[in-house]
């Protein structure tokens, strides 16, 4: 057991001594819990009329209240003993960097961007084809009790190590070979991370010079940003960023003119076409200097991140629109969505990650986030709190998709392949499925955005941007303004994924040449040249033959590779929870162990029932192998077509492709065994008191400084600061 | 007025425009004494450290 814990226990601040029962407070939480039982009644059981799509937002907000106000209080009080009294790697080691006690609210908003991008605004929007309810209770109650608690257990034990990455904690807690399972899983996800939000992008973006002009135009703003901060007048960066939104806003009307001006043509590009763009530009931004490209992109994104949120809901709170889409649709049950394959359990889990959770959060809450905290109890509103907010975020999402006629949502989500090349055959494959939407409807619905057509458009961007120029335009601009918001809402989810490839092909490039450093030591230097431009390369490489793959696969690109992201990300918490169990155990507080270990079996459940599925279904909609046999056993009885793969190279496609993400799933699969394996005999290990090598918790020593824990200081924290006790 | 100045500067805070500030309070307090980055060098070395420690964004 690891004694480094102050001998007389937590405290310090004596709230726990003075506990009264407030009748104020206990009439407030009486309320709170009323409103959202209410709420969670209608969105549960309210069927055959149409409901607002405001009731989930309240039954969002009040359960997230609920949960924040007691169960995350528990976590930190009781479980992980949080103690003020205990001075955090940024006030111990500051060195004005790295480290450095940074004001919680400024680092709730730093955390917040970090964690939360165009994930949360995508997954709901594709579980959305099984109904509004099973995605409604996976975000709310995911996030409860998976995704918030393993943010903030995280932040939590990295923070009691100096602020040690996932990796590290999963060397020195469990062991080298979880240790390096996990660095492998850390590297795979990054690639199918990038190369499915990539694949969004394309989506959203092919044939349409609107959206196209629009986000080409992010290039030359960041540009002139970086220049400005770099020469002109460094340092001012609320002003560049209010430019630069400006400039962006400017970016999205011109491309309305772009697109009917003699000029459209050059804008208007096939998917091949942007993915190779996608290629090129995401490995200039791995090796051009961090201040020309990157550094301001990440400023006009998280400008565009705050104002987007507060846009969206304040207008679902303004328009009131009802939803449209069931509460329950059949592919919630029959596995037959033409979305993603898959029933409920496990796809539903596997689709939402973001927003519910999402194991690469553990990433940012190791690593960076713990070098700035004050306080230890900081952890709540830091890890628990920004958590909340993305899933809050992606409520909103599932909202502003389930608005839309169902019909329609079918016709823009189903693989192009299968909706065929015109409006009439996409209206026919709909209403094979059981829904309904005219020709002329789904050229209204295009004419209405200005775009050339919303068929296939998959990947939930387009879709998404549907549903808020709908919501927008109700409250602000009315029809005028319709197809600005669609390429508004575009626009930020392209930007938001933007910064995820850049951010993200330059930390897979870090991690390549720390791992090849290992063995050719000069390969670790980040400002070598030739070690920068080989490592980005295999990145992109990596990511760029997916995203290729993925654009051109017969079967659908967002069809086959979604499934295989969500695997990917939802291994990743397996691996955090199993660290953060582990970390449980071995510190003493066994007895709170199941706080991660209930979410982690059921994490790896979901997790390998879907792997298993994917690679041993003899439903060949649903598992890549039965797919590859498929057609394999057509090509080898000389058919020259079937099913969406018109032709032998089509069909050839299929079989490399199903054969890749069969070998990438099963990868997945044995990298999350592994890593459970080794924890859980570490697990048994502690628990019969037998010695365990590693462990590094940091000693006690004393905390200097005053900080409030909340977000908004507490009475006694404002007098406690007055009185002088601020460091 | 005042609280209206700490809300700016926290939102200053937020888009981390006080960095040099606290750059400079922070070498007060533990460097006394000894020389400081001017600002310009401050945010050059600043943007710089990115190209040695990637931070990572999510989805």
């Amino acid at each position: 057991m690891v004694t480094t814990e102050r001998p007389e226990g937590p405290g310090g601040r004596g709230t726990g001594s003075a506990r009264r029962r407030d009748p104020r407070q206990i009439a407030i939480w009486t309320a709170v819990a009323v409103v959202g039982a209410v709420a969670w009644a209608i969105v549960a059981f309210v069927r055959g009329e149409e409901i607002s799509a405001a009731w989930l937002v309240f039954a969002a907000v009040a359960s997230y209240a609920i949960a924040y106000r007691f169960y995350s209080r528990f976590i930190a009080r009781r479980a992980l003993q949080v103690d003020d009294t205990r001075a955090t790697p940024a006030e111990r080691l500051d060195d004005g960097q790295d480290f450095q006690p940074t004001d919680r609210r400024v680092l709730f908003g730093h955390h917040f961007a970090a964690i939360a991008g165009a994930g949360p605004l995508v997954g709901p929007v594709l579980a959305a084809q099984m109904g509004y309810l099973p995605g409604t209770i996976w975000i709310i109650v995911g996030v409860i009790f998976a995704g918030a608690v393993q943010d903030m257990v995280t932040l939590f034990f990295s923070t009691r190590r100096s602020g040690r990455s996932l990796g590290q904690m999963a060397r020195e807690e469990i062991g080298p070979v979880g240790g390096i399972a996990a660095i492998v899983a850390v590297l795979a996800i990054m690639v199918i991370l990038l190369a499915v939000l990539a694949l969004v992008v394309v989506q959203a973006l092919a044939d349409s010079p609107w959206g196209t002009f629009s986000l080409a135009m992010t290039i030359p703003i960041a540009l002139f940003m970086g220049f400005y901060l770099r020469y002109l007048r460094p340092g001012k960066i609320i002003e560049v960023s209010v430019v630069g939104v400006v400039l962006m806003l400017l970016a999205i009307v011109g491309g309305g003119w772009v697109q009917d001006s003699a000029i459209g043509e050059v804008f208007h590009l096939t998917a091949n076409q942007l993915t190779l763009a996608l290629v090129v530009y995401g490995f200039a931004a791995s090796v051009l200097p961090v201040w020309m490209l990157l550094a301001p992109r990440d400023y006009l994104s998280s400008f565009m991140k705050v104002g987007v949120i507060v846009l969206l809901a304040a207008s679902i709170l303004l328009a009131w629109p009802s939803l449209q889409m069931d509460a329950l649709t059949r592919f919630a049950s029959d596995g037959q969505g033409p979305v993603a394959a898959g029933s409920l359990f496990p796809f539903v889990f596997i689709t939402i990650a973001c927003g519910a959770l999402s194991g690469f959060h553990a990433l940012v809450a190791s690593g960076t986030t713990p070098k700035l905290i004050q306080k230890e109890s900081q952890v709540r509103v830091i890890g628990y709190g920004a958590m909340l907010t993305e899933s809050f975020v992606a409520i909103m999402a599932l909202a502003a998709a389930c608005i839309l006629d169902p019909g329609l949502y079918f016709a823009m989500n189903m693989p192009a392949t299968v909706l065929g090349p015109t409006v009439e055959t996409a209206s026919a494959a709909v209403q094979q499925i059981g829904f309904t939407i005219s020709p002329a409807d789904l050229t209204a619905a295009a004419q209405a955005v200005e775009e050339q057509t919303l068929v296939g458009r998959t990947g939930g961007a387009p879709t998404l941007a549907v549903g808020l120029s709908t919501v927008f335009s109700q409250v602000f601009g009315g029809e005028a303004l319709r197809a600005f918001w669609y390429h508004f809402a575009i626009m930020f989810e392209a930007l938001f994924i933007l910064t995820t490839v850049d951010a993200g092909t330059r930390v897979g490039r870090f991690i390549l040449q720390d791992t090849v450093g290992n063995v050719w030591p000069r390969f670790k230097d980040t400002s070598w040249k030739p070690a920068a431009w080989i490592s980005s390369a295999v990145i992109v490489g990596a990511w760029g033959y997916l995203l290729y793959a993925g654009v051109n696969d017969p079967l659908g690109g967002i069809y086959q590779l979604f499934p295989l992201f969500g695997i990917a990300n939802q291994l990743l918490a397996a691996v955090a929870l199993a660290v953060c169990t582990t970390l449980l155990i071995r510190t003493g507080r066994a007895r709170y162990a199941w706080i991660t270990l209930v979410p982690l079996v059921f994490d790896a459940v979901v997790t390998l029932t879907a792997s298993y599925q994917k690679i041993f279904s003899d439903n060949p909609k649903l598992g890549f192998w039965a797919q590859r046999d498929q057609y394999q056993a057509a090509l080898d009885a000389g058919k020259t077509s079937l099913g969406t793969a018109k032709t032998v190279e089509a069909m050839q496609k299929v079989v490399f492709n199903t054969t890749l993400d069969t070998a990438l799933t099963a990868l997945f699969a044995v990298l999350i065994v592994i890593v459970l394996a080794d924890s859980v005999r570490v697990w048994i290990t502690a628990l019969n008191g037998r010695p365990l090598p590693g462990g590094s918790e940091d000693p006690w020593v004393e905390s200097r400084i005053q900080a409030p824990s909340g977000l908004i200081a507490t009475r006694e924290e404002r007098e406690l600061a007055r009185s002088g006790g601020s460091g | 007025m005042s609280r209206l100045r700490a809300a700016w500067d926290l939102v200053r805070e937020l888009a981390g425009e006080r960095d040099y500030e606290r750059y400079l309070a922070h070498r007060a307090r533990y460097h006394p004494g000894e020389p400081v980055l001017g600002e310009r060098e401050f945010w050059r070395e600043r943007t710089d450290r990115q190209e040695r420690v990637a931070s990572a964004r999510c989805c």
